[in-house]
């Protein structure tokens, strides 16, 4: 149902169902309210869905005191201005005094696509992961946003949602189930796994099927949520295919690949190989040209997923 | 308010000094200047104009105050265990080893504190948060919140100053604990702040110079104005010295931020407060 709809309508839409059911329920713009969809709230809901201006560090300390009187609000702008520009804020008066507080940040690294590289978060997992007790959760597309909505307005405690905003091809079926602390496998293999999170799992199915041309049977597991990560999910399956490769869409250094490698060195060291950006920033251009450009494409998942084979003992 | 509530007060005001200099005192070290400045406004707000109660510290619909200035917390302590909010043993605890009253506010391990505080600046935008979440809600509470000087540099109380008059937070009361110094000197010479009073009420909000900051009729005065505004935020500037009623605190001037206190001065500092 979700199909031809952007991730930002999505994300409004099924925030307005929460607000119609859930008085608690705050939403707080910084001045992204058009480009993030959540305006679309302001009409019905005008006293919960309001904007403090491009004052990044006050929405985040305002949201903070809203929880501590009883409420929930979910607070956005762009990812680096929703991450490392009020990381304070975000340590201390979110999470360190535990408000139930949600941070959306929407174009995360290279799909901020023409704003370039001052808007090109490629490090606010790393920055936001070393927080402890928070929960980081990055949807793969519209069907799992929105089935985990509200079940993160559930969860009482801070979570940051790192998410695409623009139409994605959808993965989910209808009937997905989702589970926030728990990984989803999308496909089984038994040659290597691919660990991919946002939009790389669309690059992960891809490689999955060029590897199978070359007879490598490889399982692919969304890692939605990048914090906790799912330990168990993690080792299982780098036990029975005894090689990884982490996809994702951010710094390689502090991301996915750091919260997969971090738990296999403790349980189940195999070969990890890392697609993502290799510790560098971006700069403007369209995502199918990033991807190329810094070796994000499914070709270079199928190239690291030979090479991680290759090392296996 | 008549004299004999003043007096009271006072008498009050003399008391949470004693509380604070010996809770500082017993510990050795802390930041003595800063808590010793607020003490005649908390006076002000939790023996007679705050909703609440010691008995239920999370009582629906009471008033909250939101020290920002978080490393006055011993200050806050001190009022909160005479008010009863927990044994006033626990002042001899102070910045030990698995305490529940840390140097700096924290609502997770104190009984009666409504706001983790510590990183300046933070504070009055959650003070801000919980005005609006009230104005939401419709419960007629009252937020205030105590603003350091050398804190109102931070960039993000003027976000927080320009968002309370645009959400016209009537029932946001803050404070400017305008004691003049900071660690590394006077205000005015690390990064002036002045004319104060002049860019709260260009940013909106309804201003009140206490002339005294220790003169308990005029901080209680500018709270019910405070109280009465129609559409503002109000702002309280409190002219206050730092170290206030103890005489060796006072006199160590710019140095008292963060100071050791040694047993001697403790037992001096009690005596000038008897």
């Amino acid at each position: 149902m979700y199909e031809n709809m952007e991730m930002r309508q999505v994300l409004a839409e099924i925030l307005g169902g929460m607000m119609e059911k859930d008085e608690r329920i705050v939403v707080i713009d910084a001045d992204l309210a058009r480009a993030n969809g959540t305006i679309a709230l302001r009409d019905k809901y005008p006293e919960r869905a309001f904007d403090v201006g491009i004052a990044e560090q006050n929405m985040a300390a305002v949201a903070a005191g809203m929880a501590a009187y009883g409420l929930i609000p979910f607070i956005g702008s762009f990812t680096p201005f929703a991450t490392r520009r009020i990381c304070d804020q975000i340590a201390i008066s979110i999470v360190y005094a535990k408000r139930n507080v949600k941070i959306i940040g929407t174009d995360p690294g290279i799909s901020a696509e023409l704003n370039g590289g001052t808007h090109m978060s490629m490090e606010d997992i790393g920055v936001i992961r070393s927080i402890p007790g928070i929960v980081i959760f990055e949807p793969v597309d519209a069907v799992q946003l929105a089935k985990a909505l509200p079940v993160i307005a559930e969860y009482d405690g801070p979570v940051y949602i790192r998410m695409f905003r623009k139409a994605f091809p959808v993965i989910f079926k209808d009937d997905y189930k989702f589970e926030l602390f728990k990984a989803d496998l999308i496909s089984e293999g038994k040659d290597v796994t691919l660990f991919a999170s946002g939009i790389m799992v669309n690059e992960a199915l891809k490689a999955a099927e060029l590897l199978k041309a070359s007879g490598i049977s490889a399982e692919i597991i969304n890692i939605h949520t990048i914090k906790p990560i799912d330990r168990e999910a993690v080792v299982k399956s780098a036990k029975k295919t005894g090689a990884a490769v982490t996809c994702e869409n951010h710094n390689i250094i502090g991301g996915l690949k750091s919260a997969v490698a971090e738990v296999l060195v403790d349980e189940c060291p195999v070969p990890v190989k890392a697609v993502g950006v290799q510790d560098h920033f971006g700069e403007v251009a369209k995502m199918d040209y990033l991807k190329k450009k810094y070796h994000m494409t499914a070709e270079d998942i199928v190239k690291a997923a030979k090479e991680a084979i290759a090392m296996k003992k | 308010m008549n004299d004999r509530k003043v007096m009271f007060l006072k008498d009050k005001s003399r008391h949470i000094r004693r509380l604070i200099v010996d809770e500082i005192g017993k510990l050795g070290v802390g930041h003595i200047g800063g808590c010793l400045s607020p003490v005649e406004a908390l006076v002000v707000l939790y023996y007679r104009q705050m909703k609440i109660d010691p008995a239920n510290p999370r009582m629906e619909g009471r008033d909250r105050f939101i020290m920002s200035k978080g490393h006055a917390g011993p200050a806050l302590y001190a009022v909160l265990a005479d008010k009863g909010y927990f044994d006033i043993c626990e002042l001899d605890t102070l910045n030990k080893p698995e305490t529940s009253l840390p140097s700096h506010c924290d609502m997770l391990k104190t009984r009666g504190i409504d706001m983790t505080a510590g990183s300046l600046g933070q504070g009055i935008s959650c003070a801000v948060g919980m005005a609006k979440a009230s104005k939401i809600k419709k419960d007629n509470a009252f937020i205030y919140c105590m603003v350091g000087d050398g804190e109102s540099q931070e960039g993000e109380v003027w976000e927080a100053a320009m968002c309370a008059s645009q959400f016209k937070l009537n029932n946001l009361i803050a404070f400017t604990d305008y004691n003049r110094f900071q660690i590394d000197g006077s205000v005015q010479e690390t990064m002036g702040i002045a004319p104060l009073d002049k860019k709260w009420e260009a940013f909106g909000w309804n201003v009140i110079n206490v002339a005294d900051g220790h003169d308990i009729a005029e901080i209680d005065e500018a709270v019910e104005k405070g109280k009465k505004s129609a559409d503002k935020p109000t702002m309280i500037i409190l002219n206050t010295i730092k170290g206030k009623g103890v005489s060796f605190v006072e006199a160590a001037g710019v140095k008292n931020h963060n100071m050791p206190v040694t047993e001697e001065q403790r037992l001096q500092a009690l005596k000038e407060l008897e």
